[in-house]
């Protein structure tokens, strides 16, 4: 059981500090969550603390390759506008 | 990094300002007490004088984020601060420190360390208060300033005072949730996400209390308000008038910038920007008293200076690394400068009182209205860039009372290089559409295009006076139409009629 980072990370490093575990690292090209330390933040936090301050919808996966933060979660856009969101080149 | 992000300021070896837009600041800065306008005088967001004579730094050292905004795409850097579109290089406090540094040694007007971004410098706060721990072991004299969402700002205001910082910028864009909610999506809040209308309440409640204990510990507070047509265009003389009453020293407010290539939730949803007339009425709404500073040109989070020379590629980090410094003697450097100012300024001040007694005799020529003028400058006060080279354009307006230093309105894409952005708009229309409100352009030279494009949109192109120091020079080409009749005023005419 544990939280991913993909590549859609912008690397703000706003979820490292938060970490109960300190699990995050910065590392290249994005950040990454050490899969054997995180608990998810069970039994520290209410809400996984990476999901909840990272500002990039999808940036941040579950074990099933679900985003905690889906497209539109975060900003709010309505679906028809999500494509015009992603960055202009590189990552899907 | 590739795009040059360190603007110098071109500076005067004296008489950098003339008289009449220091009367401005005397008349802005006069009712101030005497450690305040102390403070505000080196400052160059703060005073009118010290914009034209000190340089400031921006070092992108805080990458994180605790909010959301509508106008913000964290894939670029904060909107509040900086130009969309623009990717800060993120640095390490001892990076920032050997660059500021590096700059303090080669360009003595050197004054001022921010930290505003490229997220929230107080949702980085130990890389932000690393920063200032690091320079103030080397150059204890250069002033220290922070920007800030707010929402941290309660539980940092002890070791702000603790590091001797004197300036914070607060951005506050309204005091009232319903509308806050229509701004900030989200927060992060006691280590949840808080959305909405209480995320609203939450972000507007941190930043009175911020801003309440800051003036109480002497701190200067600058207020920044973004104004977002429709959203809180209404709102903002109410925000101005809390913040003013609660001790905010200034409020500025700045435009929303939004285009749907920066990918912001504004910019995609097709919210628009205020036009050049609607961000100076609000400005004259929340303007009331003298206080009101209107020279801030939304520099980028990593910017420096003022009136811009970009000097930017003498500073990447490679050079600076290899850089010999001698620190004690870039301190002196800095402190005789400063000294050198001093006097100028007062010598000033001297003068400005004068002429403020000389501006309320009764004028004896029937009353002008009040014109706007844009100068093309590359500083030095004078008239001395080329139309088609100016980066942005000053403002002022000239009146019976004199001319003062109004605004600045940049014409830099904010998109790119190319001749035409997205929607097809021209670099001219742009420029045009910039310059409204303006009755002339003052600039060195201009080409034939450019010249009748202006005359076509009723703004006059004027290189008669290239060269020349610019406020006596707008005062003449105000003094000319008055002369031809053109500035008769409502009230004027009624009476003839
Ligand atoms: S879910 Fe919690 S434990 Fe796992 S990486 Fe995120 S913050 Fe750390
Ligand atoms: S908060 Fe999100 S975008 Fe920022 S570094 Fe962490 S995963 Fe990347």
């Amino acid at each position: 059981m544990a939280l991913r980072i993909v590549d859609t990370c912008v690397n703000c490093c706003a979820c490292e500090p938060l970490c109960p575990s300190r699990a995050i690292r910065a590392a290249k090209p994005h950040f990454l969550i050490d899969a054997s330390a995180c608990g998810e933040c069970l039994g520290d936090y209410a809400d996984p603390q990476c999901a909840s301050i990272c500002p990039i919808e999808g940036a941040i996966v579950n074990a099933l390759n679900e985003p905690l933060n889906p497209l539109g979660s975060l900003t709010h856009l309505p679906p028809e506008l999500w494509a015009a969101m992603r960055p202009a080149s590189g990552t899907p | 990094m590739e795009h040059p992000d360190i603007i110098i300021p071109v500076v005067p070896a004296s008489g950098g300002c003339s008289a009449s837009a220091c009367g401005a600041s005397a008349r802005q800065m006069g009712g101030l007490p005497e450690a305040v306008r102390r403070k505000v005088e080196e400052h160059p967001c703060y005073s009118e004088q010290a914009h034209h004579y000190f340089a400031r730094m921006h070092a992108a050292v805080a990458p994180a984020c605790n909010i959301q905004c509508n106008y913000c795409n964290r894939k670029y850097d904060c909107a509040n601060e900086s130009r969309p579109g623009v990717v800060s290089e993120v640095l390490t406090p001892e990076q920032a420190v050997q660059r500021t540094l590096a700059v303090g040694a080669a360009i003595p007007q050197m004054s001022v360390l921010g930290i505003a971004g490229p997220g929230d410098p107080l949702a980085n706060r130990e890389r932000t208060f690393a920063t200032f721990r690091l320079l103030a072991e080397k150059a204890p004299d250069i002033k220290l300033c922070v920007s800030t969402n707010g929402l941290a700002l309660p539980e940092c205001v002890d070791e702000l005072s603790q590091h001797a910082i004197e300036h914070v910028t607060i951005t506050i864009n309204c005091v009232d949730p319903d509308i806050g909610a229509k701004i900030y999506p989200w927060i992060f809040w006691q280590h949840r996400r808080v959305r909405g209308r209480a995320a609203a309440e939450i972000l507007i409640a941190q930043q009175q209390k911020g801003l309440e204990m800051l003036v109480a510990r002497g701190i200067l507070v600058k207020v920044n308000s973004v104004l977002i047509p429709g959203v809180n265009d209404g709102h903002l003389e109410e925000v101005s008038r809390i913040v003013k009453a609660k001790g905010a020293f200034l409020h500025n407010v700045m435009p929303l910038i939004a285009a749907p290539e920066h990918g912001t939730f504004y910019g995609l949803t097709g919210q628009r920007g205020p036009t050049a007339a609607e961000l100076k009425a609000v400005q004259d709404a929340c303007a009331g008293d003298m206080t009101m500073m209107r020279h801030c040109r939304q520099c980028r989070a990593d910017a420096v200076g003022l009136l811009g020379e970009d000097r930017g590629a003498e500073f990447t980090l490679e050079k600076v690394a290899a850089m010999e410094i001698d620190h004690e003697a870039a301190l002196a450097r800095r402190l005789a400068f400063r000294e050198q100012v001093r006097a100028e300024l007062e010598a000033k001040r001297t003068q400005a009182a004068t002429q403020v007694i000389a501006l309320h005799r009764p004028p004896r020529k029937p009353l002008g209205r009040p014109v706007l003028m844009a100068v093309a400058t590359k500083g030095n006060g004078i008239i001395n860039e080329h139309f088609g080279y100016a980066r942005e354009f000053l403002v002022y307006e000239a009146s019976e009372a004199g001319v003062r230093l109004i605004g600045h309105r940049k014409t830099e894409k904010y998109c790119g290089g190319s001749e035409t952005c997205g929607d097809g708009e021209s670099r001219i229309d742009r420029i045009v559409r910039t310059l409204e409100g303006c009755e002339a352009v003052l600039c060195a030279r201009i080409g034939i295009e450019p010249w009748s494009r202006l005359e076509a949109a009723g703004i006059r192109p004027d290189t008669e006076h290239a060269m020349e120091a610019i406020e006596a020079a707008v005062a003449a080409v105000w003094r000319a139409m008055l002369e031809k009749g053109e500035l008769a005023d409502a009230a004027t005419e009624r009476q003839r009629a």
